[in-house]
């Protein structure tokens, strides 16, 4: 028997809303399929079961919001030694996160809660400092169950109103407003724990430009190609190779990742953004990517979002596409170490054999985690982003 | 197809890209990715949606007429008589 969990779904997630089951008790599950619905800061999440079984027993109730690392549900069967089933989705052997659906670090990913003193704060994650601000809950009155005494969000919840958390959440959709809030603690988190550095390159986009346009032209509309499945392909492969760049930063070193799950950041309109993973990107052909590309946009911005594809991303992809402005610097994602930023591709002098011609250019950056990687190998990365998009038919 | 059957159609496709946009509210010379913050996914999407619904050919030199409400009009009209 395993215990399917209240998965963790970013650095600052501590408790999830559960919307409804999608199995029911005595079913049989298979691993990677969506069991049930999720409701978290960044909208409702289908989350995906990581073992093969019979769900046994269903431990909560839709409506009821739990700590993550709770018990959702008794998974039984799924012996070793039985065959893994023909995912849906590429083998992830070598998933990160060894157990994304129990994750051993709920409260440990928030940064450790500083030892109070005798009339300093009181200690407690930012999550529920902020939660306790919003509905008026003194801090100073609660006993904390989080590492070291600190309060986290749970305590805060537990003291407010219990008649309020059995309210429905919506079935579906984002609630920009909680979104807003997820992306304000992470990023805060970044910019408080991460040392940034930041790396720029200009790179030639003429051979990539005419090669793509010579793959459109024999390619209806819904098999056209856009410059980003290039960006993101040749990224993923230099991340591949140069794996500093490519994991997770957790309890104080970097967990290199055998694979390449590549964050793309998808902007919702009307403001908010989500960076879901394409699992494997090193290892798709551009028209796959693209057609990846595509589905996670348009399933962002339905607010359909896969638990997997929030927890495994291992780096950061961000372009601002044709419509945005020459570069960005970005802000990591914790626990990531590493962001790969491209600007709008525009139409540069460049000096070619002593002439200055127009060619097609683009900046591209990266954002480091100084923890983790260095600049000089950061230059050697962005280096190999531009020799890849030199030969694009090779991509 | 008359010209505004096909707006009808274009209108359709981009409130399917785009649910939030109301084109009929934008002039029909501007630059609509400007107009509904539509990006090179999105228009490319609408493109193909137009392709598949209507079974007009619409090469990717050609992509840049459906920039305006206007230019995707008279595209389409060009391409269905």
């Amino acid at each position: 028997m395993a215990l399917f969990k209240m998965p963790s779904l970013g650095a600052d997630m501590e408790a999830g809303t559960l919307v409804e089951w999608l199995v029911g008790e005595g079913e049989t599950v298979r691993r990677g399929d969506i069991i049930a619905v999720v409701e978290t800061q960044k909208g409702a999440i289908e989350i995906e079961v990581f073992k093969n079984g019979t769900v046994s027993q269903l431990l909560l109730q839709p409506g009821e919001t739990v700590p993550v690392g709770t018990p959702m549900a008794e998974i039984d069967g799924g012996a070793a030694g039985e065959p893994a089933p023909a995912a849906p989705a590429p083998e992830r052997a070598a998933r990160l996160s060894a157990k994304p659906a129990e994750p051993e670090r709920p409260v440990a990913t928030a940064p450790p809660p500083p030892r109070a003193k005798a009339g300093e704060r009181v200690p407690a994650s930012p999550a529920a400092r902020r939660l306790a601000a919003e509905k008026g809950v003194n801090l100073a009155a609660l006993k904390g169950s989080g590492p070291g005494g600190a309060i986290v969000s749970a305590d805060v919840l537990a003291a407010e109103q219990p008649a309020k958390l059995g309210a429905a959440p919506s079935r579906r959709g984002l609630d920009m407003d909680e979104m807003r809030k997820a992306i304000a603690a992470a990023m805060a988190r970044s910019k408080r724990e991460i040392p940034h550095y930041y790396l720029q390159h200009s790179i030639d986009l003429e051979a990539a430009t005419t090669w793509l346009a010579e793959a459109n032209a024999e390619r209806t509309p819904p098999e056209r190609l856009l410059m980003a499945a290039l960006f993101v392909k040749a990224t993923a492969l230099a991340l591949k190779q140069y794996p500093e760049f490519n994991g997770h930063f957790v309890d104080g070193r970097m967990e290199r990742s055998e694979s390449v799950h590549l964050g793309v950041a998808v902007a919702i309109r009307g403001g908010g953004l989500i960076a879901p993973a394409i699992h494997d990107a090193d290892t798709l052909d551009v028209g796959s990517l693209m057609a990846a590309l595509k589905d996670v946009t348009a399933r962002m911005r339905a607010g359909r979002v896969r638990s997997s594809e929030l927890t495994d991303p291992t780096a950061t992809f961000s372009s601002l596409g044709d419509r945005g402005v020459e570069g960005l610097w970005g802000v990591i994602y914790p626990p990531q170490v590493a962001l790969v930023g491209f600007g709008k591709v525009l139409s540069r002098p460049a000096v070619i054999n002593d002439q200055v011609v127009p060619r097609p250019q683009v900046q591209v950056s990266l954002s480091g985690d100084h923890r983790a990687n260095d600049g000089h190998r950061g230059a050697l990365l962005l280096n190999a982003i531009d020799k890849l998009l030199q030969s694009p038919e090779a991509l | 197809m008359t010209e505004d059957e096909i707006k009808a159609v274009l209108f359709e496709e981009i409130t399917a890209v785009a649910p939030d946009a109301d084109p009929a509210a934008v002039p029909e010379e501007a630059d609509i990715r400007d107009a509904l913050d539509l990006d090179s996914m999105d228009m490319l999407n609408v493109v193909a949606a137009l392709h598949d619904r209507l079974g007009v050919e619409i090469p990717e030199a050609d992509a840049p007429a459906f920039f305006t409400i206007a230019g995707g009009v008279q595209y389409l009209a060009s391409r269905l008589h």
